[in-house]
């Protein structure tokens, strides 16, 4: 469905005392394949480039330089009428539903306006249309009248699913969908989003930082820090058997919700180093318990190991 | 729980807030003990009055909330109608809070050491020399790296996690008997997190602290404290040791909450959760008799009723609820 190759994004920022030029690495080299169907779990710690991947992904941001290519097209090279047609097949979801929604306007018109832009429906039909997604989002045909701060945290963002699928699309790229909502009202949304994907055949980008969601919905995962790729894997392998020394510690600092599985998890020591001033080397070098003699100074590439999984590591493979 | 006199005792609290017209109850009568040293948790979803519990234990529900009724000691002194001086001999004294958002519970301008600084000559009469010896050490015993120089540096200049590493120097500046952490770690990435609860464990151990630890997550209860308190719109539902409370969750609330988690024990990658339906209610739209019962589903008549009462069910746990049988 997508295909990434050495897609970099690096914003020019001024910083310090004296704003000196720097650059922000904020996505730098990324290889990566999102098939179609599968759901595909980019995650990361703040600042790790999940977001900006995402936004590549979507056309919102040019890549300073590699291809994007969507459907074997690359996103900038298409033409208008090729631009209106990713616009519709390719979809999105936000984390917070307080923000992301139009005050003003009422949910028919929220679920509504991607049908009328891309001229799916109108009048009646639009209306009808509108009620049965919002049905299959689990809302009741009277939310189509309300406005969106009548409704909690995860109602609003059903009204954000329903939107994203009014124009029926072949992809869903969801940044942190869940997030902001309470576990049990989290749990309703997540359902959804699978059933969702099993009806009508969905290929879901999935932005989160929460590894115990992303063990629960993906099929692939890859994992990203300061702005490459470390490890790629089938979910289920890369759960039972991380890789990547950094997606160890990783899963190893997740809360277990199981006080019979109770650990002391190896702690990574100190904090993410800055994109503007990465490590030279493997990125993860200077928090890695593993680290041996190349790791310094060369930059270790994400190299196949295995079937299905992939990791950037000196020590593997 | 202690045979003596415990460290934290709260009886019946009950805390509103007063709007125009209308009053909004946040907390409807919590019974909470916190034993010396003890580590408890308190659980659950957003507006469930866990952190106006934690505030009101530091009298610190302002305007327009008031502590309506109900009873905090601590190590046997009542602390609800105490006057501020007095209560703020109390607050960093003998309790100590660490908030979620390290950066909004950082005074911006001021530097880290004034702050730290700040926290002890409110409560001891110190040399400045004294004064420095010990913000050191503090910064030191929390882990971080190059205490001397972080003296002068102003919040915005650190990192998440070594701002939340300043906090709970702060907090634990006066040797405090009690901790209260109020979402310590959930402003901050997975792998800092897990270094700042292992921060807090090892404090706990070494200065003989209890620790409250409030959160959402079911996850960190599990890995971090002996006891745990749920909460559902202003009531404790139910209450057990760690162990016991995942091993049979009784309370059909606790029991939602911890299906509603991938990763809980019994739930497999892939299949649907077995979420709660419907929203947590607001404040003030809370159902008569069981304020669970229009989401549950074991809900009968006469759980309309009556509120039931936080009862023993099996030895040492405790549910509100009907439906649940007792075996004690």
């Amino acid at each position: 469905m997508f295909e990434l190759e050495a897609v970099t994004r690096h914003y020019a920022v001024r910083q310090g005392p004296f704003r000196t030029r720097a650059v922000l690495r904020a996505v730098d080299g990324v290889d990566l394949a999102v098939h179609a169907g599968e759901t595909l779990s980019l995650v990361g710690e703040s600042g790790c480039g999940k977001s900006t991947l995402a936004r590549l992904v979507l056309r919102l941001e040019r890549p300073t330089s590699g291809r994007v290519r969507y459907r074997g097209q690359d996103l900038w090279e298409m033409d208008r009428d090729a631009v209106r047609r990713f616009r519709r097949e390719v979809q999105m979801v936000f984390q917070d539903p307080y923000a992301s929604l139009n005050p003003r306007m009422r949910v028919a018109q929220i679920v509504g306006e991607g049908l009328a832009i891309h001229g799916l429906a109108r009048g009646a039909e639009r209306d009808a249309r509108v009620r049965e997604l919002l049905e299959q989002v689990g809302l009741p045909p009277e939310a189509a009248g309300a406005y969106p701060h009548e409704f909690s945290g995860g109602q609003r963002q059903r009204v954000g699913i329903a939107r994203a699928l009014a124009v029926e699309p072949r992809v869903v790229v969801a940044d942190e969908p869940v997030s902001a909502l309470d576990v049990s009202v989290q749990a309703q949304i997540l359902n959804l989003l699978q059933g969702l994907r099993e009806d009508r055949g969905l290929t879901y980008l999935f932005i989160s930082h929460d590894l115990r969601v992303v063990e629960h919905i993906s099929d692939r995962v890859a994992v990203m820090y300061l702005g490459r790729l470390v490890e790629l894997a089938p979910a289920a392998d890369l759960f039972r058997e991380p890789l990547h020394p950094y997606t160890r510690a990783l899963l190893d600092a997740v809360p277990v919700p199981d006080p019979d599985r109770r650990r002391e998890p190896r702690v990574l020591e100190g904090d993410v180093p800055s994109p503007i001033a990465p490590p030279p080397g493997c990125p993860f070098h200077p928090r890695c318990p593993d680290r041996f003699e190349p790791c310094d100074h060369r930059v270790p590439e994400l190299r196949p190991t295995g079937t299905a999984r992939a990791v950037a590591c000196h020590r593997c493979g | 729980m202690t045979r003596a006199e415990p460290l934290l005792q709260i009886e019946n609290l009950q805390v509103s807030f007063f709007l125009p017209g209308v009053e909004v109850p946040a907390v409807r009568g919590l019974d909470l003990v916190v034993g010396a040293g003890e580590t408890v948790g308190l659980v659950g979803e957003s507006g469930c009055g866990k952190s106006v519990t934690a505030l009101s234990v530091l009298g610190l529900v302002g305007d327009p909330g008031r502590v309506k009724a109900g009873s905090i000691r601590l190590g046997g002194r009542e602390l609800v109608g105490l006057a501020p001086r007095e209560l703020r001999a109390v607050r960093g004294r003998q309790v100590g809070m660490v908030f979620q958002e390290p950066m909004t519970s950082l005074n911006p301008v001021f530097t880290v050491g004034y702050q730290l600084a700040e926290a002890l000559t409110t409560h001891f009469d110190l040399s400045r020399q004294e004064v420095r010896d010990r913000c050191v050490g503090l910064l030191r015993e929390v882990g971080i790296p190059a205490p001397e120089d972080r003296l002068g540096a102003y919040p915005a200049q650190l990192s998440g996690g070594l701002r939340q590493r300043v906090m709970i120097a702060m907090a634990v500046a006066c040797r405090p008997r009690l901790l209260l952490a109020d979402e310590p770690t959930t402003a901050l990435d997975v792998t800092i997190q897990a270094q700042i609860m292992g921060l807090l464990a090892r404090l706990r151990r070494e200065l003989g602290m209890a620790v409250l630890l409030i959160t959402h997550d079911l996850g960190l209860v599990a890995q971090n404290v002996g006891r745990v308190v749920v909460m559902y719109a202003g009531h404790a539902v139910e209450e057990a040791a760690t162990a016991d409370l995942f091993a049979e969750p009784l309370h059909p609330y606790t029991r939602g909450l911890l299906g509603s988690i991938p990763g809980a024990p019994g739930t497999r990658p892939g299949d649907r959760l077995r979420a709660i339906p419907g929203n947590v209610p607001h404040p003030t739209r809370v159902p008569s008799g069981c304020p669970f019962r229009d989401r549950c589903d074991l809900a009968v008549d006469a759980c309309a009723d009556t509120l039931p009462e936080l009862e023993p069910k099996r030895p040492g746990h405790r549910a509100r609820c009907l439906r649940v049988d007792r075996r004690v």
